[in-house]
């Protein structure tokens, strides 16, 4: 827990925005909050929309960093705002905006689910066996290796918190770009022996500068994944794959 | 009037929902799914620790089956559950964690060969079959007879939600997202859909349906201090109640979770003591051996938590600006396991305490965490009172958890749920069509519009202010250990606060994107549970699983082996009216017995004993008969067909 910091005033500085207000113009807004042992990024705001300023947007659902709604630019860096704690920046400055490359719903909220829809229905991230539809679920289960298991399980643990997608410089230029979220989905599944696409089939998905040949290699993505996922161990290999494929 | 016409209307995202959905668009009906919230972000992810199968391919699994599965749950629910639902869940679990795994759950597998594990506070070898290598495993977890709870790691619910999600979008389902249902259509006997806000424009919109079910989960929310998520405000329940038609069920039935971290209250698995994790006061002493000699850190979640308590009233907790709390210490666990099967509640400890688990005791307090009443419904899922209104996963009371939940069947049930109700949803659309005359839809919408109008106008109460006092008198009042006194004064508190929510307000006006808007639309409903809440635990003069009252603390079968139904019959009444359904215990396959937990104290059912004997007179009738047929004669029950089917286990087939 905190500690040295109790006591201090932080000075919240937040971006202030209502695409539905005819007339309304994003302007940084400044709140006041004083400091708590432990404090969160998630309770100073709840804080300040109660004492502050009722209209205030943002988004939190778990606020134990595992449902990826809170992501937003923290003093330039795209994390997950629950389980920020104030007392880890030096300066009581903070400054908050909402993820980039998302539709801005007002504030500090934007619009990750249809983003992560079209995403998923891009990559088509579900399991493809045409086979296991007749699966008898009375019947033992299919077998499978054990550290397979685990290195899937390393891989879906994405959150779709859109924080890769807010760090990459690529998406910014190419609006099509599918970015490391979908590339970590194309991983997880591309691993999965229950699924029967071929390298040839994810070829169809990635396999062009939309995908990952479009990749600049700035490693946004792997610097700013909440969850530490292998983004740019996975997107070179997605990429020496899809040259094979191409061959 | 803006209508959306579905066959299916679900309401909630979460796995309960989602599942649901899928069952119904596989029938071939028009499926909407609504979520406040993109759905792969419901509280579902939040279950880490794993789901309950039957499926007994690791070496301490060894022996299970529907049998053992549905008796931990009647014995865990402490008699409360509906039996006949426990057996339907017992039956179909194992085929839900074998579904998912086609879906693409990654469960973590059986490996062969010995390796180490630690049970009571030892490190001791295990060794799995060579012939069982690569099936799914499964971990301890408190209450159970076997090791049966289905695990990813500490990532669970997340790896099902996700594959369930995935699923859901496989199939092309809409899922309507940040739209919260604020009202039922109904005309007093059939719902008809749902009056929806939409929480970006903020229009309203009628979803007219065949049939509406309701899978919004729980109403942890109602206390100042949770695990749930912070949507889990037990709106989908609040809807139902003010139908004024539809009953809850057994609402007084709150679950606390022994080891939520202190102060935020976030959750730390159950995986964490079923792994081999121990409790700790302030002397670094573990006590629970001495209050649980048998179970010790696994006895039943309400045991444990309530010993816990016990514990810190002696003065064993350890003092902190947040009040005592204990230590969960899974050092002895090492860094490996930990970084490995319970790398979030590592991360959680990081992030959230600035403490590394491999190292340091996780300061925990006993914390609300699951809500074992809901939405009274038939085995079916659908409401006893209202056609056409069916209710899945922690939202409803079916019943099969009763007065205490086992770990790992809560997920568990989510999908199961899911996978019958939505055969029974599927059903009751095939033969029913929609005859709600537009004028009835558009004068709900207009309700809703003028109450909004209202809110926005008047000058009033703080919504935020009146949720504030509401959680803190569930906090004080209507925690684990309850008195009547208390209760009382729960009571007339949330009383108070239901008139004085009659007068809510808004600072900000907005009619669209509103969050304050949102809070007081929801708060009145919110102390309308908590009055069912309060009211229900005052009322039941007994103590029964997580329900413990210290004026009463004997179980009394003879005058409270039943279940609390909770009805708002008229929006002007400030309480709810309480009546009861008597559980038929000559129609039990397991009659009333003890838990096993402390000094047994209860007081027995007239009809215990009768039935008792009258099993043994069944059993022996039939001395040929395998334990199916046994079953069957002793409790028959209805399940989907498709669900009935026996369910191999390795070694031993289909026996």
């Amino acid at each position: 827990m905190s500690g040295a910091n109790d006591g201090r005033t932080l000075k919240f500085h937040i971006l202030k925005y209502d695409p539905q207000q005819g007339g309304d113009k994003p302007r940084m807004v400044t709140y006041e909050v004083k400091e708590a042992p432990g404090m969160t990024i998630f309770i100073a705001l709840n804080e300040i929309r109660e004492t502050q300023d009722r209209a205030l947007q943002f988004d939190f659902v778990c606020r134990a960093g595992i449902c990826g709604s809170c992501g937003m630019v923290i003093n330039g860096k795209p994390d997950l705002a629950c389980r920020t704690l104030t007392a880890k920046f030096k300066k009581p400055e903070i400054t908050l905006l909402p993820l980039p490359a998302f539709d801005l719903i007002g504030d500090l909220s934007v619009n990750t689910g249809s983003y992560t829809r079209a995403m998923s229905e891009r990559v088509r991230t579900w399991i493809h066996d045409e086979e296991g539809k007749q699966v008898d679920l009375n019947e033992l289960e299919e077998r499978m290796d054990p550290d397979l298991a685990d290195e899937i399980y390393e891989l879906d643990r994405c959150i779709e918190c859109g924080c890769c997608i807010s760090a990459c410089a690529t998406k910014r230029m190419r609006d099509g770009f599918l970015g490391a979220m979908g590339f970590m989905k194309v991983a997880r599944f591309a691993v999965d022996s229950r699924d029967k696409r071929s390298d040839s089939d994810w070829y169809e998905v990635i396999g062009n500068d939309d995908g990952v040949f479009g990749c600049m290699s700035l490693m946004g993505c792997e610097d700013n994944c909440p969850k530490d996922l292998p983004h740019q161990t996975k997107i070179a290999y997605l990429r020496r794959k899809m040259v094979g494929a191409a061959r | 009037m803006k209508t959306v016409f579905a066959d299916s209307l679900i309401i909630g995202g979460g796995l309960a929902g989602l599942r649901t959905a899928i069952a119904t668009r596989t029938r071939g009906l028009d499926t909407i799914v609504l979520s406040l919230i993109p759905a792969k972000r419901s509280h579902s992810a939040a279950a880490q620790g794993g789901m309950q199968g039957s499926l007994a391919a690791t070496i301490k699994g060894e022996g299970d089956n529907e049998n053992v599965h549905f008796a931990d749950t009647v014995k865990g629910s402490d008699w409360g559950c509906d039996q006949q639902v426990a057996r339907m869940f017992a039956n179909t679990a194992p085929k839900a964690v074998r579904e998912l795994a086609t879906w693409g759950v990654p469960w973590t597998r059986v490996r062969r060969g010995p390796r180490q594990v630690v049970i009571n506070a030892e490190r001791v070898t295990i060794t799995e079959k060579d012939d069982n290598h690569g099936l799914i495993s499964a971990r301890d977890f408190g209450g159970t007879r076997k090791w049966r709870t289905c695990y990813t790691a500490d990532g669970t619910g997340h790896t099902m939600l996700y594959a369930v999600d995935n699923k859901a979008i496989e199939f092309g389902i809409a899922v309507h997202e940040r739209k919260e249902a604020i009202a039922l259509i109904h005309d007093g006997s059939t719902c008809y859909g749902a009056v929806v806000r939409d929480l970006i424009t903020g229009e309203l919109i009628a979803y007219v349906a065949r049939a509406t079910t309701i899978a919004t989960g729980g109403y942890g929310r109602l206390y100042a201090i949770s695990t749930n998520s912070v949507i889990s405000e037990g709106m989908g329940t609040a809807i139902a109640l003010e139908t004024g038609v539809a009953s809850l069920g057994n609402m007084e039935a709150v679950q606390f979770h022994p080891t939520a971290i202190v102060p935020v209250g976030i959750l730390t698995t159950e995986g964490c003591r079923g792994d081999g994790g121990l409790l700790k006061d302030k002397d670094g002493y573990r006590f629970m051996p001495d209050y649980e000699p048998g179970k010790k850190e696994l006895a039943s979640r309400d045991v444990v938590s309530r010993r816990m308590t016990e514990h810190m009233r002696k003065g064993k907790g350890v003092a902190s600006p947040y009040g005592d709390h204990l230590w969960l210490d899974i050092t002895l666990l090492g860094k490996e396991h930990i970084e490995k099967n319970l790398r979030e509640v590592k991360e959680i400890c990081e992030y959230f305490l600035g403490i590394d688990p491999v190292k340091e005791y996780i300061p925990v307090r006993p914390t609300q965490h699951y809500s074992m009443g809901g939405i009274r419904t038939k085995p079916t899922g659908e409401s006893r009172q209202l056609s056409g209104l069916f209710a899945a996963g922690e939202v409803s009371c079916w019943d099969m958890h009763g007065f205490n939940r086992l770990g790992g069947n809560s997920v568990a049930e989510t999908i199961v749920a899911g996978m019958i109700v939505g055969e029974y949803v599927a059903d009751y659309c095939e033969r029913s069509s929609v005859d709600i005359p537009t004028s009835v839809v558009r004068a709900f919408v207009m309700r809703e519009e003028a109450a909004i109008t209202e809110i926005i106008g008047r000058s009033g109460e703080d919504p935020y202010e009146l949720k504030r006092e509401m959680q803190q008198i569930m906090m004080e009042k209507v925690g684990i250990f309850r008195m009547g006194s208390d209760l009382q004064e729960a009571v007339d508190g949330l009383r108070g606060l239901l008139l004085r929510s009659r007068n809510i307000t808004v600072r900000n006006k907005a009619r669209h994107s509103n969050p304050e808007l949102v809070e007081a639309i929801r708060v009145p409903k919110m102390i309308k549970l908590a009055l069912t809440v309060a009211c229900g635990a005052l009322a039941r003069t007994e103590s029964r699983g997580a329900h413990a009252r210290e004026d009463y603390p004997e179980r009394n079968d003879r005058d409270w082996l039943n279940r609390t139904l909770s009805w708002w019959k008229d929006e002007k009444d400030d309480l709810p009216v309480l009546e009861y359904e008597n559980l038929d215990v000559m129609s039990m396959e397991m009659p009333p017995g003890t838990r096993g937990y402390g000094k047994a104290n209860m007081i027995a059912h007239p009809d215990t004993e009768k039935r008792v004997k009258q099993i043994e007179e069944i059993k022996e009738s039939m001395p040929n008969a395998d334990r199916f047929e046994v079953q069957r004669a002793i409790m028959p029950y209805d399940l989907p067909e498709k669900y009935q089917g026996k369910n191999e286990r390795v070694g031993v087939g289909f026996e």
